[in-house]
């Protein structure tokens, strides 16, 4: 479906550096973006409106780009997602509304991502605001975490007129938006221009702060009068092989984040790089080497292309970017040169048994088939942490959890009454993604408003389609 | 090869696509390109009157992406010296002796002046000529083009000055802008004209600035009425032809009419020329997309008329005139129903909404089960004894041949409002209606 997208015409060796990290496909001009528009159908009861987790009204949005009334696209957009300019960057559109559209049988989706960000962006190039502070209520909430459902929970409250803080431990807000998308899929201004939306109704940040070690959570739950966690998952887990903590050896969303925040040339990177895990972080990291200039990108999963966790085209991005794959190869030990550096990958190769607990076949190793794949770093994106830490601080709340996430209701609260969760850290099972992080943060605002000054009519009406 | 040949009152023309006398028309440099790339005729842009023009002289209507379905003019007639004019119709004439070249010609209403142009254009050797009853700006207001044509007494007038004095034969070119077409096509029937063509432009404001709160166009902060073409029009225009065409006295007068007004494509071509015109004239397709466009007229024409084994344009002139009809005419008893094809049908239910918002609310959204999924949408199934088959559905319907309008038998009986009128007089009552219609069966909703 992403194949009627028009990327630039990319060839790495005419570009620049700077040039290879901007996004991969160009803003709609006005032109487009209406002719595209005018596609649509404006099907009744549209199903992309269905697919989509946070109910944006797409059909209503796109005609208003349609008729020349970007303003109010805009508006029908964040009304329903605060985070709008993200999700049409980040979305997984062909399995979410595009996937839906009915034009996809026939001839190609409308590209209501792309159309999406056409309205967002327009709003945010001439500093619209659509929303303002709600009349103060008295009642205040902490979030923990700026990421999108923390940041679409405190903008929610902040429309009601609850007093909001945001505690964020790193120095900038956005969360994975900010950190962990990368540059040429989403800038950080895109992200950082979200945060100023929320911060200019009235909602307040405290960044460097880390709940549990700057601040305790006693604290925070006796202080107000209802908490929300969107804190996210941790940093990738160990591989548990021998020369996992060599120089040369990366955490993969500490990569992506490098690209985010430093300037890129100062980025150290190999030439010959492995990329471990077959998810969209690891098509990322493997995909930003490329970019930065490395030669050879490798991925090596453990199963085959079948069960690679990546969009299917975000695997076809990395195929376009010149990464190459070794599936069915698990990496069993990092080998160094004399000085200690990485220089090779050693691996063996697996065979498909039978199924394992998730429905996939699961890996057998092939004996004697170790083999050396040489390379100069090794980037690890094989998933993150779960919120383990967290949990063991919020047992004494009686917060109760679910292999390992956040245990909440479908109101997203927990088992207390004042704590609130949603986001990656609650997402137990299904695909944890941005948008469903952003419906998590409204329906959680809905429900704190509901406990803390009963039924609050817009917030009501946010969800209410759920 | 089917011969798209014509005779248009003895103005012979290797096929039926004409230039309109407009701009396209305006020099021998054009109407010569026009003919090497297979244009088989053209109406000169008329001559006439002196007059200056202005800017800017165009407005258009632009609909959903696509540029120009309506074109908007406060051109004048040719503002070029009229020897030059003259001269250049004399080379073109000398050039393309087998195409067909017509002089269009306008000028105030005096009889000395009519026939003084005529005399003089018929020395060009042109082919005939074309009457400019029709130009709804400008002209008109200096008491010309629609102005004369508006009132059929002036038609009937000028058109007698003209046919006293010419040998070749002579083109009334009618306006749209009146209330009823037919009575300036018998007027100039009556004047002797030995041929017809409409339409000329329609009277139109195509817009306003939102911004600069200008008209469209806007001639140097004003704007004013002008006239209208392009494909926009051609539902008017084919009205407008069938009008005049099935006239019972203009189809007595056996009079051949060029057909014009949105003619873009053969496929419009063959609907006009099927309601009776014996020639198209084009004007805004080719200041759209330049002259290359008549290769593929020619072409699909051929290939339409092979299909259908026609061997030439008059197998199939008029063809469609005999269904021309009136509403009292109707057939009362013939009834049809929606039939949606689920198979084909995407589910972007426009049917549905624009059923019950809009038309008899006889199509629901159900449950079907037709796919295995387990969320799947609802289907619009149409409620076929409460549909009144108005054809809105399939109207709105994105996908072709998805919705089908069904006739059915209902066993009523098949009768015209004349003939029901003439038969049960007393029906005209609302009381003596309900009454007919319940034994007759026709519901309402």
């Amino acid at each position: 479906m992403a194949e009627h997208y028009k990327p630039n015409k990319y060839k790495a060796w005419e570009l620049t550096l700077e040039e290879r990290f901007q996004e991969v496909y160009p803003p709609f001009s006005e032109r487009e973006a209406v002719l595209e528009a005018n596609r649509c159908l404006y099907c009744h009861d549209a199903p992309c409106m269905v697919a989509c987790p946070t109910d944006i009204d797409i059909p209503t949005f796109i005609r208003k780009i349609a008729t020349g009334n970007t303003k109010g696209s805009a508006r029908t957009i964040l009304e329903s997602n605060l985070m709008g300019a993200t999700c049409s960057r980040v979305c997984p559109v062909d399995v979410l509304c595009e996937g839906d559209c009915v034009l996809t049988a026939d001839h190609k989706p409308i590209a209501i991502g792309r159309l999406q960000r056409y309205a967002t962006d327009y709003a945010n190039d001439k500093g619209i605001r659509f929303f303002k502070a709600g009349e103060p209520n008295g009642k205040r909430v902490a979030v923990v975490g700026a990421g999108p459902a923390g940041l679409s929970c405190a903008g929610e409250l902040a429309k009601a007129g609850f007093a909001v803080t945001v505690y964020e431990k790193k120095k900038w807000s956005g969360g994975l938006s900010t950190y962990g998308i990368v540059v040429f899929r989403e800038p950080v201004e895109v992200s950082l221009a979200e945060v100023k939306m929320i911060e200019e109704l009235g909602v307040k940040f405290t960044n460097d702060t880390e709940i549990g070690k700057d601040l305790s959570f006693e604290q925070l739950v006796k202080d107000y009068d209802a908490v929300f966690l969107g804190i996210g998952l941790g940093n990738v887990p160990e591989m548990e092989v021998p020369g996992e903590h060599l120089t040369g050896v990366l955490d993969g969303l500490e990569f992506v984040e490098e690209t985010k925040t430093e300037s890129l040339d100062s980025i150290k990177h190999g030439n010959r790089i492995c990329v471990i895990g077959a998810g969209n972080t690891a098509i990322d990291c493997a995909t930003i080497a490329r970019r930065l200039g490395a030669e050879r990108v490798t991925m090596i999963y453990r199963r085959s292309e079948a069960e690679m966790p990546a969009y299917h085209f975000e695997y076809e991005f990395a195929l376009k970017e010149g990464v190459s794959f070794m599936f069915l190869t698990q990496p069993i030990e990092i080998l160094s040169n004399d000085q200690g550096a990485v220089d090779g990958l050693k691996c063996i190769r697996m065979d498909l048994g039978k199924p394992d607990a998730s429905g996939r076949r699961s890996p057998v190793p092939v004996p004697d088939s170790e083999f050396v794949v040489p390379c100069d770093m090794v980037i690890k994106a094989i998933g993150q942490n779960k919120p383990s830490g967290i949990l063991a601080m919020l047992a004494p709340f009686g917060v109760e959890q679910v292999k390992g996430y956040l245990k909440v209701n479908d109101e997203n609260r927990t088992a207390h009454e004042k704590i609130f969760a949603g986001g990656d850290c609650v997402r137990s099972h299904g695909e944890a993604s941005t948008v469903m992080a952003v419906q998590d943060g409204k329906i959680a605002a809905a429900s704190i408003a509901k406990q803390l000054v009963g039924t609050s009519r817009p917030l009501a009406e946010a969800v209410s389609k759920k | 090869m089917p011969d798209l040949s014509i005779d248009f009152c003895g103005i012979k023309s290797p096929n039926p696509f004409w230039l309109a006398s407009a701009p396209p028309a305006n020099s021998a440099y054009q109407i010569q390109k026009a003919f090497e790339q297979g244009w088989g005729g053209a109406v000169w842009k008329t001559i006439g009157a002196p007059v200056l023009n202005v800017c800017n002289r165009y407005g258009t209507i632009d609909y959903k992406g696509s540029k120009i379905i309506g074109l908007n003019n406060v051109e004048l007639i040719s503002d070029r010296p009229i020897d030059l004019n003259l001269r250049e119709m004399a080379e073109v004439k000398r050039n393309f002796p087998h195409h067909a070249v017509i002089a269009s010609i306008m000028v105030e209403s005096k009889k000395e002046a009519w026939q003084e142009i005529i005399k003089r254009t018929e020395e060009t050797g042109i082919d005939g000529f074309e009457l400019n009853f029709g130009c709804p700006h400008g002209m008109s207001e200096r008491g010309m083009g629609s102005a004369m044509g508006q009132v059929p007494e002036y038609t009937a007038m000028v058109t007698e000055w003209v046919m006293a004095v010419a040998t070749k034969p002579v083109i009334v070119k009618l306006t749209p802008n009146v209330t009823d077409i037919v009575l300036p096509a018998r007027a100039a029937l009556k004047g002797g004209a030995s041929a017809l063509s409409l339409i000329n432009t329609i009277n139109s404001v195509m817009g306003v600035d939102l911004d600069t709160f200008e008209l469209q166009p806007n001639v140097g902060g004003k704007g004013g009425h002008g006239g209208y073409a392009g494909p926009a029009v051609k539902p008017i225009a084919l009205h407008l032809l069938s009008a005049v065409a099935a006239d019972p006295e203009i189809l007595k007068s056996r009079l051949p009419i060029s057909g014009m007004g949105g003619v873009e494509t053969w496929r419009d071509a063959v609907e006009f020329m099927l309601l009776g015109a014996t020639s198209v004239q084009v004007c805004t397709a080719v200041m759209h997309w330049g002259f290359r466009i008549v290769e593929d007229m020619i072409e699909g024409m051929s290939n339409w008329m092979e299909e259908k084994g026609f061997e030439t344009c008059d197998d199939f002139i008029g063809k469609s005139l005999p269904r021309v009809s009136n509403f009292g005419d109707f057939d009362l008893g013939f009834q049809s129903v929606a039939a949606i094809n689920h198979d084909k049908c995407i589910q972007c239910n426009l049917c549905y909404i624009a059923c019950n918002d809009a038309a008899h609310q006889c199509i629901d959204l159900k449950e079907l089960k037709i796919t295995n999924e387990a969320k799947e949408r609802l289907w619009p199934v149409v409620r076929e004894e409460d549909c009144v088959g108005c054809d809105l559905c399939s109207r709105v319907c994105p996908v072709d041949d998805c919705i089908t309008m069904v006739e059915i038998d209902t066993g009523r009986p098949h009768i015209t409002w004349n003939q029901l009128v003439a038969s049960k007089p007393e029906v005209l009552e609302w009381d003596k209606m309900e009454e007919y219609r319940k034994t007759a069966n026709i519901h309402i909703h």
